[in-house]
């Protein structure tokens, strides 16, 4: 019996971590966002007038495209590059063990060197564009990154460089556990071994995929670090993001009512994404049981 | 003939398998030569070229010269500020998470669940949404801008990883270890401390990886809770990319970008295959 009590006191921490960190201060940031609050919280209910005032904002409902275009970017481009590499080395097996610590060495750096390195590699003055002209290509043109029609694609070029290995090491171990007769079937069979991934093996690895999506969803929509580190948002405005939306308007703006109800979106946007999976999830679980 | 295309086959493999790693390690490569070129050099539009005299003036002016905002002395305060940061933040989360993890998985109290289920949802709730809010609270207390502010805030972010890293381990353990402890009369932090933790050594290295690799590359949080005198390296390398003063000496950048880089990346590579394991056991089995 003490030894329980000992146990529910063990929980504290994370008990207050979750119900005053997470939902207490989640409650709040929703609170407020019914609220004329500007530098400081008000308690002057303004019902969902935050709500409107969002939603006829040209720079949230840029930003709100902006992130659509690159996360559907950035997640096809980070799943295609991490199952090629992770094809590429579970064929590789001599050389298995230090070709991915190759391919996953960018995980391990922040989104802030990230954007430095890329920003640094795509500047048109002496980066890659200056390459091409010593070449002897005059006319040779690579200046994404100060092209607002094309700014976006850079970060989608830095941040999947960042995440592919993250990819590939969730399918790698996805890999490990499909069942080798599979493959003396397929080469019974004569089936090419590009083939027994593309039709078999990947299809097999359904669950590694969906973590790597949600995974990669969530990191979607935190997108922040790379795009302050890379262009600030512009040139312009063609880069702005959500959550620097919300941070502009809570530190440089002063509209805690706004970037409160940006929050909330943001929150309902994270969560709704998230059902589906939580729904198989326990679907899953109550047909096991 | 079916020989001649096999070997065909591994040929372009062996080719992709030198493509991908080249690619995937030119932004590096980039990084290290431009650090080690005079401005000159790298003005002169040869980005892959190897340095023609190398000189690690750029890494000097990087670590003790380079502007990151107001102050003009380089990264090596932000450096320190960092590892202030990273060593008590790793360890009071690795042991909160050891700590949760045990009593979540081995004695599940009532209502352990749904603090769990709790948890794990706010994995994924953005920081922005939370953010205000904790200023305040914190702010109340006077930790903004202190040592323990700072790592408060990254102990509270890191509590979902951290417990369900050591709650999926230590449930993986077989069960009659706990029962033959609790039958021999050991209590709850005996069983704890003598029996589980000393089995845990795999996982609290994992964990370890994990978090000081997460709060070395945290930029969000130690930009808005750290303050000025404790801002972590990744902020003072934004300032300094960032800066809009003097003209821009890409050498000294990519040198700070290596600095800011390096901790993370040593203990990556020294880590081998410890990293991947906390990558697929912090993902797979959530």
């Amino acid at each position: 019996m003490r030894a329980t009590w000992a146990a529910r006191a063990a929980l504290v921490p994370v008990a207050l971590t979750a119900l005053l960190g997470y939902l207490g201060s989640t409650l709040w940031t929703a609170q407020m966002s019914v609220t004329a609050s500007r530098t400081l919280p008000s308690d002057h209910f303004v019902g969902m007038a935050q709500y409107v005032r969002l939603f006829s904002n040209e720079r949230w409902l840029l930003s709100l495209d902006n992130l659509l275009l690159y996360g559907v970017l950035f997640i096809s481009a980070c799943l295609l590059a991490g199952s090629v590499l992770a094809i590429l080395v579970d064929r590789e097996i001599a050389a298995r063990g230090w070709l991915r610590q190759i391919f996953l060495y960018p995980y391990a750096m922040s989104f802030i060197a990230t954007g430095a390195v890329w920003q640094w590699i795509l500047n048109p003055t002496d980066g890659i564009q200056a390459v091409g002209r010593a070449l002897g290509f005059s006319a040779f043109r690579f200046d994404w990154i100060v092209d607002p029609d094309r700014v976006l694609l850079t970060i989608v070029i830095a941040t999947a460089w960042q995440a592919s290995g993250f990819v590939m090491a969730i399918l790698l171990a996805g890999l490990s556990g499909v069942d080798p007769d599979l493959w003396r079937a397929a080469r019974i069979d004569g089936i090419p071994t590009w083939r027994v991934y593309t039709s078999i093996v990947l299809p097999q690895l359904g669950y590694a995929f969906a973590t790597a999506l949600v995974l990669l969803l969530t990191g979607v929509v935190k997108l922040y670090d790379a795009v302050v580190a890379m262009t600030q948002g512009g040139p312009g405005t063609a880069s702005e993001v959500p959550t620097k939306f919300i941070m502009d308007h809570l530190y440089g703006r002063a509209n805690l009512g706004l970037a409160s109800a940006g929050a909330i979106v943001l929150l309902v946007t994270v969560l709704a994404l998230l059902a589906p999976f939580l729904y198989a999830r326990t679907r899953a679980a109550a047909s096991i049981a | 003939m079916r020989r001649a295309s096999a070997s065909v086959g591994r040929i372009v493999l062996h080719a992709l398998v030198v493509l991908a790693a080249l690619g995937v390690l030119l932004p590096l490569y980039v990084m290290i030569v431009t650090s080690l070129k005079s401005m000159d050099e790298i003005r002169s539009g040869a980005l892959f070229a190897l340095p023609q005299a190398p000189s690690l003036a750029a890494w000097k002016d990087a670590w003790s010269h380079a502007c990151t905002g107001l102050a003009c002395d380089g990264l090596h305060a932000g450096f320190a500020n960092s590892l202030w940061i990273a060593v008590p933040s790793t360890l009071v989360a690795v042991a909160l998470g050891a700590l949760n993890g045990y009593v979540l998985a081995l004695w599940r109290p009532r209502g352990s669940n749904l603090l769990f289920g709790l948890l794990m949802i706010g994995a994924f709730i953005p920081v922005q949404v939370m953010m205000y809010p904790l200023v305040r609270a914190l702010g109340a207390v006077g930790l903004v801008g202190s040592l323990p502010g700072i790592v408060v805030v990254h102990v509270i972010f890191s509590m979902p990883l951290m417990t369900l890293l050591f709650r999926n381990y230590y449930a993986a353990l077989p069960v009659e270890l706990f029962n033959a402890a609790r039958i021999d009369g050991a209590g709850f932090w005996t069983t704890w401390t003598l029996v589980l933790l000393p089995m845990s050594a795999p996982m609290l290295a994992v964990a370890a990886i994990m978090q000081v690799t997460g709060v070395w590359n945290d930029y969000l949080l130690g930009l808005v809770f750290a303050g000025h005198e404790l801002a972590p390296m990744t902020v003072q390398l934004n300032n300094l990319i960032n800066t809009t003063t003097g003209t821009r000496n890409y050498g000294v950048d990519m040198a700070a970008t290596l600095l800011t880089s390096l901790v993370p990346l040593l203990v990556y590579f020294a880590s081998g295959r410890w990293f991947v394991r906390g990558i697929t056991a912090g993902a797979l089995r959530g």
